[in-house]
């Protein structure tokens, strides 16, 4: 059976059909969510794409936190379901506290679409199992609040723990604290990231096909755990 | 006026009561015909819908007896579905797909207010394209400016691309190239030229037409506010500085003297305060709603007719949709939701708030209609129906405010055949020949000419720009900027693809404006060939100066005659298009700059050919004829700031042999890289071929070297031949009748011309890198 894997839709998400198109490409189902829907429907994973939602009215992500669909996907989330926010889905993780931190406006207050080189630091999660230790990928970064803070004990934190997913190599783009490109939950099954992998699934639309890796490792992982489990 | 509203009757009983026609942009023997259409005065909503109607930038009343050229020397096209005089022209690409693509001006509001004025002209056309029934998949911008170093630009440009990037980006819709110039006669007039690209199913094509009697009329989208008042009339269809600045003027200034005066910047000071607030302020999320909601209206077979709301807000749309359907309507203006309860029924018609739409409905399909709306948190509302009285009728507060005949308004407008003169100063101009200016000698000079053009900001490196908008979204994006055509992909089954190149140069317009219309053409048709895809139909925007100057008049008629002639030479027909006049500060109008955008198709995007040299020992070619033409070139402008003699040669049947080996060639993959040879000639395409991918190359050039390296002669590709098929690819070029010269080999770090000089790909990529960062501020920390 082909693993299902949740996108959801809110009100101005832009990178839904792409995100789709990159879960359809590494061999699972994409299921589209609406962002009122109050059923996960017995998905096997879930992303957040990227985008502006709710016009990043109010601040980024700061809206889509409260949609009736957060409502069943934070519990599920904290109940180890696999999760990965794209850049505005990152915004919103850490909006919903499922994520340490925040994203700020870049350093350079402007909007910045450009292929950045990204390092994977943290292996041992269901969206990077894929990478090596360290691997170097090139990806996409496209957004004008993409530079993520957090205080200086929760860095310490977050760096001690292996929880910083990806930084950026070969040039801070947009003002990052640490370079930090990507982080995840403590239980590693939340990861956000800011760069877009699902524009990195071929050299005819992207800079290549780094950024499948995040969409194949959950597969495997979760058929991993079905056959362990 | 007193309080009381001016309704039907009332007009009918005053006949004497004075109007504000001036004011609104109409001139009194206008105004007369109004009077005689109606039989009586009209109300002050009439009034309104008429000065809206009748204005430049809605009637075309100054440009229509010119633009009848495009259909009367139309190539034969089998491609074209609709044409001029819809929201934007559509053309089959095969498999069942169709294409609609438009370009437009927001010149004038992005001078008043940057930021605003260029984001509402990306929403604009964008609801154009949505109106045809196609989910738009793209977007392109073609940006002129004063003086990169001027005081203004500084203001202007970094609003402009702010606007943009904020409402594109917001929008979901990639951005994949356009055009980035600078000259000084757009000092006090800036061209901001937006285009949208959409793609359908054949059968879901939508006209602009109200049928059926019963039938409801749906205004659905943003509320409608107080913004834009007049836009249409006061701000794009007039010219900055004193009013009536233009008349009589002798046309264009000198060489490079047009413009150049700062009388803009202080002048339009005034004009500045009281025009900002006809500017519209955009709302780009709630276009994303309505670009989704409409799509699924439109697969639920829920609309009629449809019409997006731009310039003239609802004036226009029920105008247009009663004439378009030859059927009347009923409209109640009490219904229409207001974001300011004092509105009047004259503003609600002219207010040009954005992010609205109006269909009309079967009775039946209102619920379902309503119930897709709420989905996406669109505000819809029933406004009036279609009637069966070829009337177009409105009430507000339960009396009868307007009652016309829709089609005096929308398509009976006034035509005027202005007079044209051919200004005194063109032969000053044709005769001030660029051969005597001193030219670069020896190695060191070219090679620091080269540097120079490479490093000016017309042809610096835009990723400035470019990086500030996104052009992944979708995840069809085959080629962008820097490349020769931005390439999407339309079918990911099957490969089907579209190019798309906007091209106008100012300059050689300025010396002939029937050859720079051309040129212009001939440009994009080349660009988008070069990425091998078959170039197919052509949208155009055309920017000029006041249409009362006989002397822009006369660049216009040529421009149009000029393109008209072109399209028919190349097999490809006009589809539709824009006009902008009145761009101008007081006396001096811009250059003509006629900005065309062609459409071409890739059988499978797969084949696409980028500008990068990537083989080491791949041989590198040059297709066309080099003579020595410097008239209007870069290198005149940038080294000595001269604009003179005779624009480069054109040729049509050259171009399109040329076209026909580049994408033959694609097809059959014989070609690792292919660039159009343009401004600042060979050299400057060489230099961006080397820095694509930081690979370098060894060319030797045979007879002049300055002549070879920076003419701009047309009907010129550079391209770089898989290793292999050479023998192959000389042989298609023969069979075509196009020459070809073996100038060297791709590899290397460096760009080397043999016994002349060499530069090292970092030390062009410093020069081409720097310009832009540099004048409007690093993008990133430490850069």
């Amino acid at each position: 059976m082909t693993a299902r894997v949740g996108v959801i839709t809110f009100p101005g998400s832009l990178d839904d059909a792409d995100a789709a198109r990159a879960v359809a490409r590494a061999g699972a189902e994409p299921v589209p969510l609406w962002h009122g829907d109050r059923d996960l429907r017995g998905l096997a994973a879930v992303i957040l794409p990227g985008g502006f939602s709710y016009g990043d009215y109010l601040r980024c992500g700061a809206i889509a936190r409260f949609a009736p669909v957060m409502g069943e996907l934070i519990p599920a989330a904290r109940a180890g379901l696999p999760v990965l926010g794209i850049c505005n889905g990152f915004q919103i993780l850490c909006e919903a506290h499922l994520l340490p931190g925040a994203l700020t406006r870049n350093a350079g207050l402007r909007f910045i679409d450009r292929v950045v080189r990204v390092r994977i630091e943290e292996t041992r999660t269901p969206w990077t199992a894929d990478y090596a230790q360290d691997q170097e990928i090139s990806v996409v970064l496209k957004s004008g609040e993409g530079a993520y803070v957090a205080d200086p004990a929760t860095l310490v934190r977050l760096t001690a723990a292996g929880q910083v997913v990806a930084r950026y190599a070969g040039g801070n783009p947009n003002g990052s604290v640490g370079d930090i490109a990507g982080v995840r939950n403590e239980a590693g099954n939340v990861v956000g990231l800011m760069p877009h992998p699902e524009h990195a699934i071929d050299a005819l639309t992207g800079p290549g096909a780094d950024g499948l890796g995040f969409f194949t490792s959950v597969l495997r992982v979760m058929a991993e755990e079905m056959a362990g489990g | 006026m007193s309080g009381a509203t001016d309704t039907v009757g009332r007009a009918a009983a005053t006949p004497g009561q004075p109007q504000p026609y001036a004011e609104l942009g109409l001139t009194s023997a206008e105004y007369a015909r109004i009077g005689e259409l109606l039989g009586r005065r009209p109300t002050d909503a009439e009034l309104a819908i008429y000065s809206v109607m009748w204005s430049e930038h809605c009637s075309y009343k100054s440009s229509k007896v010119h633009l009848r050229r495009f259909a009367e020397s139309a190539p034969p096209s089998a491609a074209l579905l609709a044409g001029i005089g819809q929201n934007a022209g559509v053309v089959d690409i095969g498999q069942g797909y169709a294409v609609t693509f438009k370009v437009e001006s927001h010149n004038h509001p992005s001078y008043v207010e940057p930021f605003q004025g260029a984001a509402t002209g990306v929403g604009g056309i964008v609801r154009d394209i949505l109106a045809m029934g196609a989910r738009p998949v793209a977007v392109m911008d073609s940006l002129r400016f004063g003086p990169a170093d001027a005081h203004d630009t500084r203001r202007v440009l970094p609003g402009v691309v702010s606007g943009i990037s904020f409402y594109g980006n917001c929008l979901g819709l990639p951005n994949i190239g356009g055009e980035l110039a600078f000259d000084p006669c757009y000092r006090g007039n800036p061209l901001v030229n937006a285009l949208c690209v959409g793609v359908m199913r054949h059968q879901d094509l939508k006209l602009a037409a109200a049928r059926g009697t019963g039938n409801k009329v749906i205004l659905f989208g943003s509320r409608t506010g107080p913004d834009g008042i007049g836009g249409a009339s006061v701000l794009a269809s007039a010219t900055f500085g004193g009013p009536g600045g233009a008349g009589g003027a002798g046309g264009p200034g000198g060489p490079g003297g047009a413009g150049d005066g700062a009388a803009g910047t202080g002048g339009v000071a005034s004009a500045d305060s009281a025009k900002r607030p006809s500017v519209q302020v955009g709302d780009p999320f709630m276009e994303k709603l309505l670009i989704e909601c409409c799509l699924e209206l439109y697969a639920a077979g829920l609309v009629t007719g449809i019409q997006d709301l731009g310039a003239a807000g609802v004036a226009c749309a029920t105008t247009e949709l009663a004439a378009g359907g030859g059927s009347g309507m009923r409209v109640d203006l009490d219904t229409v939701p207001l974001r300011d309860p004092a509105l009047g029924p004259a503003e609600i018609l002219m207010s040009e708030s954005q992010e609205r739409m109006m269909a009309v409905v079967e009775p039946a399909h209102v619920g379902h209609f309503m119930e897709v709306c709420a989905r996406w948190g669109v505000l819809a509302t029933v406004i009036g129906e279609v009637t069966g009285t070829g009337r177009l009728e409105m009430t507000w507060r339960g009396e009868q405010v307007v009652d016309i005949p829709p089609a005096s308004a929308a398509d009976e407008g006034p035509v005027y055949h202005r007079p044209i003169q051919r200004p005194a100063s063109q032969d000053a101009m044709a005769a001030d020949d660029p051969a005597a200016l001193p030219r670069p000698e020896g190695g060191p000079e070219l090679r620091a000419t080269l540097l120079s053009l490479l490093a000016s900001p017309g042809l610096a490196d835009k990723s400035w720009v470019t990086e500030q908008y996104d052009r992944h979204v979708r995840g069809n994006t085959v080629l962008a900027t820097p490349q020769d055509a931005g390439v999407i992909r339309i079918d990911e089954q099957t490969g089907l693809g579209i190019a798309l190149a906007t091209d106008g140069n100012g300059r050689f317009s300025l010396l002939d404006p029937y050859a720079g219309a051309e040129l212009a053409l001939a440009e994009a048709y080349r660009n988008v060939a070069a990425t091998g895809a078959v170039p197919l139909a052509v949208t155009n925007c055309l920017n000029f100066g006041s249409p009362e100057d006989p002397g822009v008049m006369w660049q216009f008629s040529e421009a149009v005659r000029g393109l008209a002639d072109g399209c028919a030479a190349l097999g490809v027909p006009v589809t539709g298009g824009n006009v902008s006049f009145y761009n101008q500060t007081d006396e001096a109008p811009i250059h003509p700059t006629p900005v065309i955008g062609v459409l071409g198709v890739h059988a499978d995007v797969t084949r696409r050919v980028p500008i990068g040299l990537r083989t080491e020992g791949a041989p590198i070619v040059l297709l066309g004829r080099t003579e020595a033409e410097f008239g209007g070139s870069a290198w005149a402008q940038v080294t000595h700031g001269h604009c003179g003699g005779r624009p480069p040669e054109v040729d049509l049947a050259a171009e399109r042999a040329l076209a026909a080996v580049l994408t033959a060639a694609a097809a059959d993959g014989l070609l690792e890289a292919a660039h159009d040879l343009s401004e600042g000639g060979l050299a400057i395409a060489l230099a961006e071929c080397c820095l694509d991918q930081r690979v370098g190359c060894q060319v030797a050039l045979q007879g002049d070297l300055f002549t070879e390296l920076f003419s701009e002669s047309a009907a010129r590709a550079v391209v770089a031949v898989r290793p292999g098929s050479e023998r192959a690819f000389t042989a298609l070029a023969a069979r075509r009748g196009v020459p070809v010269q073996r100038l060297g080999v791709a590899g290397g770090d460096s760009l080397v011309v043999q016994g002349s000089f060499d530069i090292p790909v970092g030390e062009l990529e410093a020069a081409h890198r720097g310009t832009l960062p540099a004048l409007f501020g690093a993008l990133r920390p430490g850069s």
